[in-house]
């Protein structure tokens, strides 16, 4: 028999990464106790490394690998360095805070990178089950971050709720999927399409299939109704674990729902449609509605995570290349911002201190102007407020609405922002009118501060200067469809 | 082009940079620096603004002093500036408040002073932007971010209702204005994928969408105008505000909403605006008399004047909706004088309260007694207010009532109580505060006004009088682009 070995080419980064996710274990063993900072820098090098792999195999050609289940297009690829990025910004955040309350240790970086290859495998996965299995990496090494503070009650229990109710989307995901192949007799996203296209397919089965699938999409992208997790996740996990499950799988889980719904069931989007406008709708109006009544600002930003998956899937409504690109302009704003916000709730953490209610944020503007100016901007750009980047990414999205007819959905989503802006403006009403409760300083790092103030200009220089990523995502969108 | 030298974009980014380069002074040992340089930039402010009204061409409706590059391509949005008689007062009426609220707030702004000033500055800038933008994105994203520096202005420097005041700002303008966006996004689809105002007046559209999109104009302009009854925020807004952010509020952002009408709801929903104005004539109506006799009733001088400006608004609407170059010009002539009237009626009352830190009338009374001058200069203030001849009140006020009468008798009948309503709530409170026995014994100590202010309202009484005597300088830059609009909006777009 002959055996002709995979073009491993497409897959190099992901091979790459899992050989230094090894090394990072083993190195941090022999290290020791003083010297944590090699896992942490080879962990950076491993990214930097897959960045490189990545970027020097960039071509505006598709290749597949491994039977089909494997796909690299301009799309992963983009996608791909944008997580890079992130996770490695993730990193230099949480840096300080991990440190401080004992979590620096190999594991923790381990599981970030086994997590991230999961999301690697997502974005490029080509097969129902290739993408499962990205999932499920992702998905188990987030449960494990949650619980890595195994003294604290709260994280134990989020992990749990975590846990047990992934452990059933992933379940739902996984009939679904049966489903479909039980319709079509596949599960590869090109012969997929070709089979629903010659309707030589069972529609019934595959709708059932569909409204399962997307049943599970929407538990990972913590949309409602499938939302209920995030709120205890986001506020029981450390704020390092929060900032990361909140950035980088979001970029992911973007690629995953490219791949399922778009490239997978393209053909069958005039029934997924329905299903998403009501997921977006719900999620809007339970997101913005329940966050105006925390004080966790963690709990807070979960809801407005909620409520920000709501419009993202409004990008996916009007199917096809203009509201992609919207919807994957509006999750990179959508990190960005993230990034910031929480990274400035570790900035007011300290030693023995956790900033945990949004009245932490009070008089912010009298203890550091600058940190306060940039938390403006952020809390501006989620409230999609013009001129920053976050109204533009509302506006692509909004434009792809009415562009597909649904003007009134457009209507009800500038309304839900409204209310939405209310509870933005709350932060940025403690920071600038309140006075505040503490006089201590706050003093990070300069890799913080310069990466910090960085990407609370880049929200804005974003805003003003919107076309280069607009006309990245659209490019990446049109070069993989 | 007669100027090929981006004026625009000076205009408006000046002030910006300026702002910024305050907002560097950082902490308040700086702030004498501080306060110099916002006032270099807002003069200079003003003084690049002035080439704009001496080679500005007032013999055509044309825009002129066009700029027009790319922004992003995605959307076809492009930085496209440009003015015309409408939008070229309105931007001189800006660049000239801005040093005066720089002045004002001199002496009295002590806390956080660079942040004070350079918001001042930055939002000047911003207003500008509104004014000369010609794309639909550029206008929005000018608009929107006009809230931001007044919204900590309101929420820093305010009163003790400061936080509910802002929030409130904020949220009423920002509902209006998310539904002016999706009226944007719907033009942008059926124009075929263009953002520019001009193709928008252009553009055919069968009346029930006109309607729609006209609502959704109607909501952004009106509560920012503010029209009866989406005004409740703006007494808040004004009571809290400190006197440079009530002086900006009254005089430069309502003036917002009625540029608005000019430039998007009257060009680019015609038929709409035709349908319902009999509608928008009876809230300017109900505006101008019921608001009047609310003024009336205030025992809080700043929430007087604030109520006194819906009413002077409602004039400035009714012009709008009457369709003949009375009705607009007059709203127009309007508009600039209540940003001179009003921002001079403010800083008397700030001139007030800086010194016995009240704003109610009762606790005043006999102040000519000890400030004479500073009397003499409310009464002219409060004289124009209510609308006397001489002043540039009564010019606006007469247009629009010669425009009304020719539409409708009663029309004008109801508008012409003003000038009884507006001089009983004006001239009441000025009677209870100025003269009368000396009621509270704070008011013996005080002071008359210093130079600084008696600079400030000497220059404000001069553009008060000089427009009420001769308006011609300005009835003369937008007489053609009038009436252009009026030609216009007589056509039908169905």
């Amino acid at each position: 028999m002959n055996f002709i070995p995979p073009d491993f080419a497409p897959a190099s980064s992901e091979i790459f990464m899992l050989i230094m996710v090894c090394v990072v274990m083993l190195a941090d063993l022999t290290a020791g106790e003083n010297r944590r900072y090699v896992a942490y820098l080879l962990t950076q090098v491993t990214l930097l490394g897959c960045a490189l792999l990545t970027f020097l195999s960039f071509s505006t050609e598709t290749s597949q690998t491994f039977s089909g289940m494997y796909v690299d297009d301009t799309m992963a690829d983009m996608l791909k360095l944008m997580v890079y990025g992130t996770v490695s910004a993730v990193l230099i955040y949480s840096h300080a805070y991990i440190s401080d309350r004992g979590m620096l240790k190999g594991e923790f970086f381990s599981l970030i990178l086994f997590a991230t290859l999961g999301m690697m495998v997502m974005i490029s996965a080509s097969h129902f089950l290739t993408l499962y299995i990205g999932l499920e990496l992702l998905s188990l090494s987030l449960y494990a971050l949650v619980a890595l503070r195994r003294d604290s009650v709260m994280a134990t229990e989020a992990a749990m709720k975590f846990f047990v109710l992934g452990a059933l989307a992933s379940g739902f995901l996984l009939y679904g999927m049966s489903m479909v192949y039980g319709a079509t007799g596949t599960l590869q996203v090109s012969q997929l399409a070709q089979v629903i296209q010659s309707e030589a397919s069972n529609k019934e089965v595959l709708v059932i299939g569909l409204v399962f699938i997307v049943a599970g999409i929407s538990f990972k992208l913590s949309a409602a109704p499938f939302h209920m997790w995030a709120p205890d996740v986001y506020q029981g996990a450390p704020t390092a674990v929060t900032l990361f499950i909140g950035s980088a799988p979001k970029l992911a889980a973007f690629g995953f729902v490219m791949r399922l719904l778009v490239e997978g069931l393209g053909e069958m989007a005039a029934d997924w449609q329905g299903m998403l406008v009501i997921l977006a709708v719900m999620s809007m109006a339970i997101g913005n509605i329940a966050a105006i009544a925390q004080t966790n600002i963690k709990r807070m930003l979960a809801y407005s995570t909620i409520s920000h998956m709501g419009f993202l899937l409004l990008g996916f409504i009007s199917a096809d290349a203009n509201g992609y690109s919207a919807a994957l302009f509006y999750v990179i704003a959508y990190v960005l911002m993230t990034l910031g916000t929480f990274a400035m709730i570790m900035l007011l953490c300290r030693s023995g201190f956790e900033a945990e209610n949004i009245s932490d944020f009070k008089g912010l503007s009298k203890r550091n102007t600058w940190y306060a100016f940039i938390a403006l901007l952020l809390m501006l750009s989620l409230a999609g407020i013009p001129p920053m980047i976050g109204f533009y990414a509302k506006l692509a999205v909004l434009q792809a609405v009415v562009n597909a007819g649904y003007v009134w959905l457009a209507v009800a989503a500038v309304l839900f922002s409204l209310i939405g802006a209310f509870y933005y403006l709350r932060i940025i009403k403690l920071m600038y009118f309140d006075e505040p409760e503490t006089d201590e300083p706050i003093l990070p790092n300069s890799d913080v501060k310069i990466l910090l103030s960085a990407n609370g200009l880049a929200i804005l220089a974003l805003g003003i200067f919107p076309q280069a990523l607009m006309g990245l995502s659209l490019y990446a969108i049109q070069n993989s469809m | 082009m007669l100027f090929e030298f981006p004026l625009l974009s000076l205009i408006i980014w000046l002030p910006i940079l300026f702002g910024i380069a305050v907002f560097a002074t950082g902490s308040d040992h700086n702030a004498p620096l501080a306060r110099w340089i916002s006032l270099t930039g807002s003069i200079l402010g003003f003084l690049v603004a002035v080439p704009l009204y001496t080679s500005f061409d007032s013999a055509t409706a044309a825009m002129q002093f066009v700029e027009n590059h790319t922004w992003f391509e995605r959307f076809n949005v492009n930085y496209h500036l440009g003015v015309d008689g409408i939008s070229m007062p309105l931007i001189l009426l800006n660049c000239f408040i801005t040093p005066l609220v720089i002045v004002a707030g001199w002496k009295v702004i002590q806390e956080r002073v660079s942040q004070y000033m350079g918001a001042f500055l930055i939002m000047s800038g911003i207003v500008n932007g509104v004014f000369a933008s010609l794309d639909a994105i550029l206008f929005y994203v000018f608009w929107e971010a006009s809230l931001i520096p007044m919204f900590l202005i309101i929420g820093i420097w305010g009163g003790p209702n400061r936080v509910y005041a802002a929030i409130k700002f904020f949220l009423y303008t920002l509902l209006g204005s998310l539904l002016m966006l999706i009226a944007f996004i719907y033009l942008y689809q059926t124009s075929g994928g263009s953002f520019s105002i001009q193709d928008y007046h252009e553009l055919a559209i069968p009346l029930t969408p006109q309607i729609l999109i006209f609502v959704a104009f109607l909501l952004a302009f009106a509560v920012k105008v503010p029209m009866w009854p989406v005004h409740t925020w703006l007494p808040d807004a004004h009571v809290e505000a400190p006197t440079g952010g009530s002086v900006v509020l009254a005089a430069i952002l309502l003036k917002l909403g009625g540029y608005g009408f000019l430039r998007f709801s009257l060009p680019i929903a015609p038929d709409a605006s035709h349908y319902l104005a009999d509608m928008m004539i009876m809230l300017s109506l109900i505006a101008v008399v019921y608001i009047g006799l609310i003024a009336l009733m205030q025992a809080d001088m700043k929430k007087l004047i604030a109520y006194s400006s819906v009413a002077h608004m409602g004039f400035v609407t009714l012009g709008f909706f009457l369709f003949n170059a009375y009705g607009i010009e007059g709203a127009m002539v309007q508009m600039i004088s209540h940003g001179f009237i009003s921002g001079a009626m403010f800083l008397c009352v700030g001139v007030l309260y800086d010194r016995l830190h009240s704003r109610q009338i009762a606790d005043y009374g006999g102040v000519v007694n000890k400030m004479p001058v500073f009397s003499a200069f409310f009464m002219l203030f409060a004289m124009a207010n209510a609308g006397l001849p001489g002043t540039s009140g009564f010019v606006g006020e007469f247009m629009v009532i010669m425009g009304a009468i020719k539409v409708n008798f009663w029309y004008a009948f109801l508008a012409a109580t003003t000038l009884i309503f507006g001089a009983a709530y004006t001239l009441w409170m000025y009677k209870r505060v100025i003269f009368g026995a000396v009621a509270n014994p704070a008011v013996e100590e005080l002071k008359d006004i210093s130079k600084r202010e008696f600079a400030l309202l000497a220059i404000l009484a001069i553009m008060v009088l000089w427009f009420g005597v001769y308006p011609y300088p300005l009835t003369e830059v937008m007489h053609t682009t009038v009436d252009h609009l009026l030609v216009h909006v007589s056509n039908s777009k169905l």
